[in-house]
């Protein structure tokens, strides 16, 4: 309770500040009233144009999807690392984010997809594509009984081939093309929109009450399928419905996003490092984390080094490994076989 | 009786592993399953838990068939003690524990649950390392805690797989005496596979003893650990004296040796 008080609290402070951090300047106070002068107009505040232009349609979308996305993203990888006993695991190193990369690539440079218009045609491929991958994992899983090591074996297959179409068509494209799919691939926040955000946002909230609602038998299943079937839990019922509940939120972040990896498989380590790995908690104090580490990094990414912006997925990745690496060393608890 | 099994036949296959196995566990009782390796004990005791599926046969608690109960109604009858711990499990004590009360709650745990578990870890010791991780116990306070997850089930029978393997001689019998008495005193029915044939007859009430996934012998200790039986499930000759009206078995060791170096001759 602690950390999801502190973590929260702490959370809506890297918002306010992230929101008043960038080229343009714009204090706390000025961001605190856009957003009340919006939300609640007959306070008639004082606002100019131009600062609530900046607060509501550049800064906030990317800070209100940055939480939202890595929350997901962390809650996504939480579950998977759960469900296949395994600390490597993350729908990213089962196939589900190359799937997305290769879907995207083939919108790009093929122009093809397989719903959509033109304009929505990288967003809906990534999508589907995703979830193509997480299909194709659960039924060649399915014949071994949806064992976890079936599971990982196919998707790291997967994510071969997937990875390897990708690069083919990159082989295959113009500079322009690669260019464009290159950066996809970074993984950023610019470019979100409310609409975006909304369409995650409903995702994220549809999905995560039933893999709350099956952190209990997460619990039971890291000492094994044969314990927790003895004490009631379907494993693969339970494995099933929430690999795929991950998958669709992963699915619907980085169809918007590109490629962020790194949140999904630190930052569960991280939250089980400091309150344990007990699933009722891990989970949703993953989120937090998650939020925090998305929005801190993409945060860092378009300030520090401005006027160049560096995308949040390769920020992440970079001051993240080395906050890892000092925590693995650092503690002697053993939370995986 | 409370668990009546019968005719349950399991094949993996087209081999059979488990033909026609009929036992009754009444209230208070404790039966051991004892065999060789491959005999079929632990088969038997996933085939109650319905870890696998017999091929054929029934098995009821107090009446109810299990074959036609939910996973999570089947974990409020049945308790399961498995032969040794995961290495690294990364709950403490007291939420492993816990989880035993997974079968009763669906979102969230009553007053009733944490109260049953602090029970539990009274009543088993543990309550002074409730905090702990649970890989950091030793192999005896791990199976204890086992042993705790079981019972905050509240079930009606308890089955356990070979609980002291993994145990020195002193906590195989802190243990198994701690498991004889649960189960007396709360009325359980237990089933416990176990390979030390004189345990399971200082600690059972009845004894079955299966040889090629059949039912060989069964009965009161005495009726059941007998020379005849014990050399032609076993094959190896012993003397058996009688301690406090349970059978002790002493094995003829010139008899193995012999047997051994005729074999490599």
């Amino acid at each position: 309770m602690l950390f999801v008080l502190v973590g929260s609290g702490l959370l809506v402070a890297l918002a306010l500040v992230a929101t008043a951090t960038g080229s343009a300047e714009i204090t706390v106070g000025d961001v605190a009233a856009a957003i009340a002068a919006r939300i609640f107009p007959f306070l008639n505040l004082a606002i100019s144009e131009q600062t609530s232009a900046i607060v509501w349609d550049i800064r906030l979308p990317r800070i209100v999807m940055g939480i939202v996305a890595g929350a997901g993203l962390a809650i996504s990888g939480a579950a998977m690392q759960g469900i296949m006993r395994n600390p490597l695991v993350s729908p990213f190193t089962i196939g589900i984010s190359s799937a997305a990369a290769f879907g995207a690539s083939v919108a790009i440079i093929l122009g093809a997809g397989l719903v959509g218009s033109e304009q929505y045609l990288v967003i809906t491929n990534a999508f589907l594509f995703a979830l193509l991958a997480a299909f194709l994992v659960y039924g060649l899983a399915r014949t071994r009984g949806m064992r976890p090591e079936t599971l990982i074996l196919a998707g790291i297959a997967l994510m071969y081939f997937f990875s390897a179409g990708t690069s083919l068509l990159q082989y295959l494209a113009t500079e322009e093309e690669v260019h464009t799919v290159v950066h996809w691939l970074f993984g950023t926040l610019t470019g979100a929109t409310w609409e975006n955000i909304l369409v995650v946002t409903v995702i994220f909230a549809a999905c995560v009450p039933l893999l709350i609602k099956y952190s209990w038998d997460l619990n039971a299943m890291v000492a094994g399928d044969d314990l927790a079937t003895t004490l009631g839990v379907n494993t693969r019922r339970v494995r099933t419905v929430s690999m795929a509940l991950a998958t669709v939120i992963t699915a619907g972040v980085i169809c918007f996003t590109g490629i962020i990896g790194f949140v999904c498989l630190v930052a569960p380590h991280i939250t089980r490092m400091i309150i344990g790995a007990d699933h009722r908690f891990l989970l949703p104090c993953s989120c937090i984390l998650g939020a925090g580490m998305l929005l801190g990094a993409d945060t860092l990414g378009r300030t520090v080094f401005l006027p160049t912006i560096i995308p949040a997925g390769i920020v992440v990745s970079i001051i993240g490994v080395p906050f890892f690496v000092y925590l693995i060393l650092r503690t002697r608890k053993e939370y995986f076989q | 009786m409370k668990l009546e099994i019968s005719g349950i036949q399991f094949s993996y296959r087209s081999l059979p592993i488990l033909q026609n196995i009929s036992l009754g566990v009444g209230d208070g009782e404790l039966l051991s399953l004892v065999g060789p390796n491959g005999s079929g004990k632990t088969t038997l005791l996933r085939c109650i838990n319905r870890i696998i599926k017999p091929r054929k046969g029934t098995i009821l608690v107090e009446g109810n068939n299990l074959a036609a109960l939910e996973l999570k109604q089947l974990a409020r009858f049945i308790g399961y003690v498995p032969q040794s711990a995961p290495e690294s499990f990364p709950l403490t004590v007291f939420e492993t524990v816990l989880l035993g009360r997974k079968p009763h709650v669906s979102w969230t745990l009553g007053q009733r649950d944490k109260e049953i578990v602090f029970n539990v870890l009274r009543l088993m010791d543990l309550d002074g390392m409730a905090l702990r991780l649970f890989s950091e116990l030793s192999g005896g306070e791990k199976q204890k805690v086992l042993i705790a997850r079981a019972l905050a089930q509240e079930p009606q029978v308890l089955l356990l797989d070979e609980p002291t393997s993994n145990l020195d001689w002193k906590y195989q019998l802190e243990v198994l005496a701690l498991i004889a008495g649960l189960v007396r005193e709360k009325n359980l029915s237990a089933v416990m596979a176990m390979h030390d044939l004189n345990l399971a007859s200082s600690f059972s009430s009845k004894i079955a003893m299966l040889n090629r996934g059949r039912i060989y012998a069964a009965g009161e200790p005495g009726e059941v650990l007998s020379t005849v039986n014990i050399k032609e499930v076993y094959g190896i000759d012993t003397t058996i004296k009688n301690d406090s009206g349970r059978p002790y078995i002493i094995p003829s060791l010139p008899s193995l040796v012999t047997g051994k170096t005729a074999q490599r001759v």
